[in-house]
């Protein structure tokens, strides 16, 4: 067959191909589409930055450290809530990167044919749900649990302990960083799993049959020659779930207590960007300082956002050829 | 069929090359289309070299030579497919009735409507069989109902296909067997009446029943349409073409009557490949 | 050369048929301690969608009854339903479809047709997958900068930009995707009758991959249905009844947000009843959707 077949896909040749009006018109509004795009993208972080402005310029580069947050004096400061997010973000990523790791070994290499499909479909649609019913069942059922079982089991157990005991301190109100991070996890975990059994999938069967050849279990296989294998789009997918836990708004903003202080005990109450911005935005007057306060937070969030899902699609590059 | 090695006589009395039966000899037509020191290229490699020879009319023309060594690729000037990708051109003549295929100024989609081509793999698109008909019609004419049906009864009839499909037009084309599918995509071809009908080896996807009857079909359509035939099976060339040329490397080593070719080729490597020494 | 076959050939020491054993046994303890933390692993996740969806549908049955599609949102006490809140939110999230995904097979038609492999193709790829997964609360907050403090107040228009700029590269995705897996041949046939490109884009390219595209623009659907911050700041919500997309404009995330929050137990159990509204309507077109994109394959 001949070579052309197998080069690019037919794009646009010499102008003078017998000069077809509809063909430049709709070339055009396609490729004006792109653009509009690209546009969307840039209009987003212009418009966020120049809102945002005015408390750059009230507070200066502190803005992001400062852990005031005073509506009455006009002092905001960035650092609660940017603490709280990574927080929240990280805590989540490791509670669910374990959990989303077996349930993609499970889905590819240990459940039977049948329930293969089930399995896997059911655990996409955790995905599909909506992010404020998360944010309901959080408060309504994870909550409660917690403050009546979880927190104080934790804080009788570990909270006198020296080094981290300082971590599990505070009343059991069953809300706060902790709390957000779990319903994150929650949120995340299909996300994870998702990717890591596309990229499982994705190893050539020889390599696997190699090494099984050799007398090895399954969990040796996955360790010895899948993970290795998939290394960097595992990765890839754990930043993408990052990137989505950064930003999720509604699952944590119920959950995480609305307190502008950074508090030391995972149990204590806190705020992530999202959820400030979603609760203190009914109350700011339209050109206030703590508008822009807010808006210049969501900038914040998007820097933070952006480069944690471009390193994400980085990693996950050779995924998206395939 | 008898087999030789080398020269020989066969029981038919037909001279035979390599084991190749050719059919007798047989006067080439005035030319269609002239080829004039045409080059190709795909980027800076020049995959076409120097090409020189006609396409006669209401003849078959065959194309033959190992893989990679042009054929497909000139194939694909004549229709000037390779406009699709960047960095593929072809400089030189390629003259039909007074125009150059491969000129800057040439109208592509009336080109395509002159020169069609079928291809390898059969290529059905996902309409019913009727509209896949109809599509290419409907590009360049503007018929009423009825004239369109005629059209198409007349299209499918000529690819051997009518009787197969004429109670489930409405159905869809990807229903079809694979043979079934090219026949089809003939019928698409030859329904915009065009001159030319450039055949990137239309058999090979196919089972031999259903080569068969497209070789017999082709050798109905020349009557005609001017057919010219890319194909690396050389029995087919043989069965087929009145003319044959052969390239290797980008060259067009030799073109000559088919009977000619596979009786008395001239030159070494004409030789060799008909012989299977290589290729 | 002779090979020597004798046992003293292979260097090193003998292969102990009881290290073998023993290694052996160590090997497969862990191998079924792993397998079992993975089986365990994937009931928790199961768990908790199973605890997920009991708690709606027990919650949100108990909740349900007529009035919450009849009646309009009213203050606590009196009763009131969803009425407003379900259609406000029908009205933005299809007009933000409708507005989204036009816009949405043009970007994607444009990778997949005319720019695969150029730089500016990826370009666009790139940010259209950083838009797909960007937080949707600062498309909320762009949409109040550019829509609301211009016009001098929140709308329903305001929101069907925000949901039609969620929507785009969800868009893109799936129509780049689709038109991708279509060969290079079947393009061929097309243009080999004289076809100008944009036909065989629109009635031979867009057909094939139909029911693909149709996939994405249900999930596009699904994902914007649920989609609670970006309405915070754009149609913010209304208690009262109103399809005037240039005033504020209710939705059922808006609705159960405002309600779920509240200190009220009738709002709260309407806002269960919401919940599991928008629970079965989303998980009813993913379901569609895969069903869709399956009976392709």
């Amino acid at each position: 067959m001949s070579q052309a077949a197998t080069a690019a896909t037919p794009a646009h040749a010499a102008p003078r191909s017998g000069g077809n009006l509809g063909d430049t018109i709709f070339e055009w509004a396609c490729r004006g589409s792109g653009v509009l795009v690209l546009a969307l993208l840039g209009a987003i972080i212009v418009e966020l930055f120049i809102a945002g402005m005015p408390a750059f310029r009230a507070f200066g580069i502190e803005f992001l450290w400062s852990t005031d947050w005073d509506p009455v004096q006009e002092v905001f400061g960035a650092g609660v809530s940017i603490y709280g997010t990574i927080v929240t973000a990280v805590l989540a990523i490791l509670l669910a990167v374990p959990l989303a790791f077996g349930v993609a070994f499970y889905l590819t290499e240990l459940a039977p044919a049948w329930l293969r499909g089930p399995v896997g479909t059911a655990i996409e649609l955790l995905a599909a749900v909506p992010s404020i019913i998360y944010g309901m069942w959080g408060f309504f059922v994870i909550a409660p649990a917690f403050a009546a079982h979880l927190q104080p089991w934790i804080i009788d157990n570990f909270g006198a302990l020296p080094l981290i005991g300082f971590l599990f301190q505070g009343a059991p109100f069953g809300t706060g960083i902790f709390t957000a991070a779990f319903i994150l996890a929650i949120m995340i975990l299909p996300f994870i799993a998702a990717t890591m059994r596309d990229v499982f999938l994705q190893v050539p069967p020889v390599y696997k049959e190699s090494s099984y050849g050799l007398g090895a279990t399954t969990w040796e296989v996955m360790r010895g020659v899948v993970l290795p294998y998939t290394r960097v789009s595992v990765v890839g997918g754990i930043m993408l779930g990052l990137g989505r836990a950064l930003g999720e708004t509604m699952a944590v903003t119920f959950v995480i207590g609305n307190a502008n202080r950074i508090s030391t005990s995972l149990f204590g109450p806190g705020n992530t960007i999202a959820s400030l911005v979603a609760l203190e935005f009914g109350e700011s007057e339209t050109g206030s300082l703590k508008l822009a306060s807010l808006l210049a937070l969501g900038f914040i969030l998007f820097v933070l956002s952006f480069i944690v899902l471009a390193t994400s699609r980085y990693l996950l590059r050779s995924r998206l050829k395939a | 069929m008898s087999s030789t090695t080398e020269t020989g006589t066969t029981e038919t009395g037909n001279q035979s090359f390599g084991g190749v039966q050719a059919r007798s000899e047989v006067a080439l037509n005035p030319p269609r289309i002239a080829i004039k020191n045409l080059d190709f290229f795909y980027g800076d490699n020049r995959a076409l070299k120097s090409i020189d020879f006609n396409i006669p009319e209401r003849q078959v023309t065959g194309m033959i030579g190992p893989s990679g060594c042009g054929k497909s690729t000139l194939l694909r000037v004549l229709n000037r497919m390779y406009s699709l990708y960047p960095g593929q051109r072809a400089t030189g003549e390629a003259m039909i009735d007074g125009m150059n295929i491969v000129g800057h100024d040439t109208d592509l989609n009336a080109l395509r409507a002159k020169i069609g081509m079928v291809f390898q793999k059969p290529t059905p698109f996902p309409m019913t069989i009727y509209e896949n008909i109809a599509f290419g019609i409907r590009l360049h004419e503007k018929l009423s109902r009825a004239q369109m049906d005629e059209r198409i009864e007349w299209a499918l009839s000529r690819a051997a296909i009518w009787d197969e499909v004429k109670d489930r037009l409405d159905a869809s084309a990807l229903g079809l067997s694979g043979g079934q599918q090219q026949r089809l995509c003939i019928a698409r071809t030859i329904a915009v009446r065009p001159e030319v009908i450039l055949f990137d080896e239309p058999t090979s996807a196919l089972d031999p029943i259903s080569t068969l009857k497209i070789e017999e079909l082709i050798d109905e359509l020349k009557r005609d349409f001017t057919i010219v035939i890319v194909t690396h099976n050389m029995q087919q060339a043989a069965r087929c073409a009145d003319q044959v040329a052969f390239f290797y490397l980008g060259e067009l080593i030799e073109v000559a009557p088919a009977a000619q070719m596979f009786t008395a080729p001239k030159h070494a490597k004409t030789q060799e490949y008909i012989t299977g020494r290589f290729g | 050369m002779s090979i020597s076959l004798s046992a003293g050939a292979v260097p090193g020491p003998r292969k102990d048929p009881e290290v073998a054993a023993a290694l052996g046994r160590r090997r497969k303890r862990v191998d079924i301690i792993i397998r079992s933390l993975c089986v365990g692993a994937t009931l928790v996740g199961l768990a908790f969608l199973a605890s997920i969806l009991i708690t709606l549908t027990y919650r949100g049955f108990e909740a349900m009854n007529l009035r919450v599609f009849t009646e309009v949102t009213a203050p606590p006490g009196s009763e009131g339903g969803l009425l407003n809140a379900i259609v406000g939110s029908l009205i933005q999230a299809s007009l933000g479809t409708l507005i989204g995904t036009p816009i949405g097979m043009l970007v994607g038609t444009y990778l997949a047709e005319y720019a695969r492999g150029s730089k500016f193709g990826n370009l666009v790829r790139f940010v259209s997958d950083i838009l797909l997964s960007a937080p949707s609360i600062l498309i909320g907050l762009f949409v109040y900068q550019i829509l609301v403090l211009p016009f001098g107040g929140f709308s329903g228009w305001a929101g069907v930009v925000a949901l039609a700029v969620i929507v785009i590269p969800v868009v893109v995705r799936t129509t780049e995707d689709m038109l991708t897996l279509i060969p290079n041949t079947l393009r061929e046939a097309v243009i080999g009758l004289g076809s100008p490109k944009w036909k065989m884009i629109v009635f031979i390219c867009w057909k094939s991959a139909l029911s693909g595209i149709i996939t994405g623009i249900l999930l596009a659907i699904a994902r914007v249905a649920g989609e609670t911050a970006p309405l915070l700041f754009t149609s913010l919500g209304n208690n009262a009844w109103s399809v005037d997309l240039t005033k504020p404009m209710a939705s059922l995330p808006i609705a159960i947000y405002s309600m779920a929050g509240s200190p009220f137990e009738d709002w709260i159990a309407l806002a269960w009843a919401g919940a599991l509204l928008i629970t079965l309507g989303v998980l009813s077109l993913n379901i569609l959707a895969r069903t869709l994109l399956r009976g392709r394959k």
